[in-house]
């Protein structure tokens, strides 16, 4: 009866359309990369061209601020993800008073609104009288600020999740506290730490408004974007947009694909040969 | 190749040059619970030695303590003469085969056996993790990862990884409970050969009793933390010195008795009105009242009056309440006058008939297989395997 | 219970202090530096330096002259975040419990689209709730919508905005905890003669609710400060408070003014989840 189909597959089918419903403004974005406008002031798709990809950088500004994304996501990534992860193997490995209290700490930004984070930090920079010197550092460290909840929270899951039968199995085998950490734990952890820095670096490269508020005269790729909405858009916007679609599409295949390999293996173990008692067992019977 | 060591209850009578592993007033506590209490034990180089006990009686902290993944909050640890006592454990001649295999899944089957071989910077090392992979029959595995193997593959992995090291003292805890019962019993086999050519002394941990007297030449039944006894399978079997030994090895019946007389040879006990005797070297009883123990298998049924083939201790008045066919036996439960009933396991020759429920049977067995038991220990301790806290 | 579990001692400290630190300055001192900017003399100003005074009649201006975008963006951010609970949570079971082996990579799919810039998304939602676009020429073919009717520069567009933006947030905490529900305990309500939607109230909701609290947090907060939705798919009737803070901080210099508005705005949203939390915690939920 297809009355019991829809029944049971209605959740299902529901939240598939949820999902497709999330991508609809992606497909835009994509349609809109290859757009001809007539008029730079009315955002609407008037015609096909492949204009916006060969000439990315039309807009020199556009291509600045892209840099400066990518310089600060980078700079920004690197630091949050060391000192992240060092306050993760705090958290989890070891004892010590106030650990509570800091993990409040560590949550807190998380949970905060950006425009009030922004607004506080400029009152700092400003009471500091780096008022006039708002640019690159100040949006450095206000992107650290932020990513550093979020690294801590990646790795210390990852962490937390490691058997430490492990370690001592490593230490049973003579290897040295120091081996074992870089033997065992460190690449066991990798791939939470890897996670982190990705998180990390699209959290950054996509900020608005705390960067808005501390960035002076620099521009990133979103304040751009912010600039030209008013005055009209430049339809290689959207080709960024595509690009970076793209990117992390290939890197969730990528992930994806490298587990389902291991699935595959693990679902048929080429069958174990027979034992030698299996085959004492067998002559002694013969 | 392996020595069987008669001990008494528990301590050792090794000498000042013992080379073996020596544990000496060992006691671990965790707060306020003792894990394992002024714990002595000797373990010959070359031996096959098992440490059997429930769930928490101390076994597997004993375990570690000799690994040096816990330090013992007193007392000493002597292996070949030094003292490892607080060594850590990657400075001890010792390797694991741990419970959950703990292989490490970011390597590969061949560096997961070379891990200890590499660590201590060994040279030649293919060649020796190739004739290792070769004895535990994984060669062609040799390039997996662990995730990719079965169960009963892994297990031989860590086992290889513990061995390759070719360690004074080999520890395994639990290593087959994950296993399904034809492969543990293979893997048991296995072991035994394995400890057999090697020549190393093996420590296994284990809380199935038949996995331990079928592996060890000595066994010591562990129970809250101390030793109960010690000695070869055999000898703790047929010769317990414990209720909590009686019941944790195979099961026993226990009756009560008062001791009526005591001679050089013989203890005679009063059980119900029926007089038994028991040898003196399996009395392990002073005072006036005891628990008078006998292994079910050992008990002989029979009709009211039969002339049973071994004349022994004669107890009539018994009433067959269940019988079970088990396939090799028939097992009776016999309610005797007193309103105990008693365990009686007959194995199907096919030479004895079997009774039915309800009949009149008498109970007879030989005194040199019966026990004597100090009075005051609890008849039901070690009963229930695991129910022991 | 192992020697090896906490390690006591400096090293805890050692590898937590780098972050801690940088969270303490820039995160929990910069509110500090907020306080005091709220209580400067208002007729300073950037280029003169100001003067503090303790003026508490900032707070009370600040509420006179701005208070319908806060109210605004409360009741903007509690619609989004009511809708995104509804829409999360039909993905979040759908995946959770429907998807079988397809569960990682859905998840992954869900927070795909989020990669692609914040701006260059929401100029979409722009091109897609168009006058004369699809959506709008549905709805009025439809009725729903006057024939002068438009979904840009209302509230409709901008609630749809902040839903489809904070959707993840809500998504992720939802499935985490859905995904813990043990499918036995359902199907033991179903056996104990409850019908597939009571079993739903009874069981699966309740259980559910650690996810619910923290997803609608996680998304509650952020949208309230949001205003990129506002700016960009609403007209200046749509005015979210996060807008005002940051005009007046950037285009109007009052620095007290904005710095009085955001400090109410946080001592709101603090307020609002404590309460929420202790509700939350406390009572037993339909």
């Amino acid at each position: 009866m297809t009355g019991r189909w829809i029944r049971d597959h209605l959740v299902l089918m529901l939240g598939l359309l949820v999902l497709a419903y999330t991508f609809i403004p992606i497909a835009v974005v994509v349609l809109m990369s290859f757009n001809a406008p007539e008029s730079r002031l009315i955002y609407r798709f008037d015609g096909f061209t492949m204009h916006n990809w060969l000439n990315p950088c039309e807009d020199p500004s556009m291509c600045q601020a892209l840099g400066r994304s990518i310089e600060i996501g980078l700079a920004a990534t690197v630091v949050a993800t060391i000192l992240g992860t060092l306050a993760a193997f705090a958290l989890v490995r070891h004892d010590f008073a106030g650990r509570s209290a800091s993990n409040l700490l560590i949550f807190l930004p998380m949970a905060s609104p950006e425009i009030v984070m922004g607004s506080s930090l400029l009152a700092l920079f400003v009471a500091s009288g780096l008022g006039g010197q708002l640019g690159f550092w100040t949006i450095l460290v206000a992107h650290i600020m932020f990513c550093l909840s979020f690294v801590v929270v990646t790795v210390r899951a990852r962490l937390a999740g490691l058997d430490d039968n492990l370690e001592q199995a490593a230490m049973d085998l003579y290897a040295t506290p120091s081996q074992t950490f870089w033997r065992v734990t460190f690449p066991l952890v990798f791939p939470g730490i890897l996670g982190a820095a990705l998180l990390s670096f699209s959290l950054s490269f996509d900020d608005f408004i705390i960067t808005n508020l501390n960035a002076g005269n620099t521009t990133t790729f979103p304040m751009y974007v912010w600039g030209v909405a008013q005055r009209g858009v430049p339809m290689q916007v959207n080709v960024v947009g595509t690009v970076m679609f793209l990117i992390s599409i290939a890197i969730v295949l990528a992930g994806e694909l490298r587990s389902r390999q291991r699935t595959k293996s693990l679902a048929n173990p080429t069958p174990a040969p027979p034992t030698l008692a299996e085959e004492l067992s067998v002559q002694r019977a013969s | 190749m392996s020595q069987v060591a008669e001990q008494d209850k528990t301590t050792a009578s090794g000498g000042e040059d013992f080379d073996g592993l020596r544990l000496r007033q060992v006691t671990k506590s965790f707060g306020a619970f003792t894990a394992v209490d002024d714990l002595d034990l000797d373990i010959p180089n070359g031996s096959f030695f098992a440490l059997l006990g429930p769930s928490g009686c101390g076994k597997t902290t004993t375990l570690r303590m000799v690994a040096g993944l816990e330090i013992p909050t007193s007392g000493s640890i002597t292996l070949g003469g030094d003292d490892i006592t607080f060594a850590k454990p990657y400075r001890r001649p010792v390797n694991t085969v741990f419970q959950s295999y703990a292989l490490f899944p970011h390597l590969d089957i061949f560096e997961n056996v070379a891990f200890g071989l590499r660590r201590r910077r060994k040279s030649d090392v293919e060649a020796q993790v190739n004739k290792m992979l070769e004895l535990v029959e994984l060669t062609s595995q040799a390039r997996k990862k662990p995730a990719q193997l079965s169960g009963g593959q892994q297990q031989r992995v860590a086992l290889a990884r513990a061995l390759i090291n070719e360690p004074q003292v080999l520890l395994l805890d639990e290593p087959l409970g994950a296993l399904d019962l034809k492969l543990r019993r293979s893997m048991q086999i296995e072991i035994k050969r394995i400890q057999n050519e090697v020549g190393q002394t093996f420590v296994h941990v284990t809380h199935d009793q038949e996995e331990a007297m079928t592996m060890a030449d000595t066994v010591a039944v562990m129970n809250r933390g101390v030793i109960e006894q010690m000695g070869s399978p055999s000898d703790l079997y047929e010769n317990p010195r414990s209720t909590f030994v009686a019941n944790f090895l195979g099961q026993s019946n226990l009756i009560e008795g008062a001791v009526t007389h005591r001679s050089a040879d013989l203890v005679t006990v009063d059980m119900h009105g029926i007089g038994v005797s028991i040898p003196v070297a399996r009395a392990h009883a002073d005072g006036d009242r005891g628990w008078v123990g006998i292994r079910p298998e050992k008990v002989l049924i029979g009709e009211l009056g039969e002339e049973l083939d071994a004349p022994g201790n004669s107890v009539p008045g018994g009433v067959v309440t269940d019988v079970s066919f088990v396939g090799v036996s028939t097992q009776y439960l016999v309610r005797m006058p007193w309103g105990q009933e008693l365990q009686v396991f007959q194995q199907n020759t096919g030479h004895r008939r079997l009774f039915r429920q309800g009949e009149q049977v008498e109970l007879s067995w030989r005194p040199e297989y019966a026990f004597l038991l100090d009075y005051s220990q609890d008849a039901a301790a070690g009963a229930q395997r695991g129910a022991e806290d | 219970m192992s020697d090896f579990q906490r390690r006591r001692g400096a090293v805890g400290y050692l590898l937590l202090i780098p972050a801690a630190l940088w969270l303490v300055l820039f995160f929990v001192v910069p509110f500090y530096s907020l306080l005091a900017t709220s209580l400067y003399d208002p007729s300073g100003s950037d280029f003169r330096g100001y003067q503090m005074t303790y003026e508490w009649s900032n707070y009370s201006h600040a509420l006179q002259d701005y208070w319908q975008p806060l109210v605004r963006s409360l009741i903007y951010g509690g619609v989004a975040t009511l809708l995104c609970l509804l829409l999360g949570y039909v993905l979040a079971y759908a995946i959770a419990f429907k998807a079988g082996r397809w569960k990682n990579l859905l998840l992954v799919l869900v927070i795909a689209p989020f990669f692609t810039s914040f701006l260059v998304r929401t100029l979409s939602w722009k091109l897609i709730l168009a006058d004369d676009g699809i959506v709008v020429n549905t709805l009025q073919a439809v009725h729903l919508l006057g024939p002068d009717g438009r979904l840009l520069a209302t509230p409709v567009a901008v609630i749809a905005g902040l839903t489809y933006n904070f959707l993840p947030f809500m998504v992720l905490p939802l499935f985490a905890s859905i995904d813990k529900i043990d499918h036995r305990l359902i199907e033991a309500s179903g056996d104990l003669y409850a019908n597939p939607v009571v079993g739903f109230f009874k069981v699966t909701w309740p259980l559910s609710l650690p996810g619910v609290v923290s997803g609608t947090l996680l998304t509650f907060i952020p949208a309230v400060g949001d205003f990129i939705n506002a700016q960009l798919l609403g007209s200046p009737n749509q005015r979210m408070v996060g807008s005002v803070i940051q005009s007046l901080f950037t285009d109007a210099n009052d620095y007290p003014a904005a710095a009085a508005l955001s400090m109410i705005l946080m001592v709101l949203i603090v307020g609002m989840v404590l309460v929420y939390i202790r509700r939350a915690g406390t009572e037993e939920l339909l």
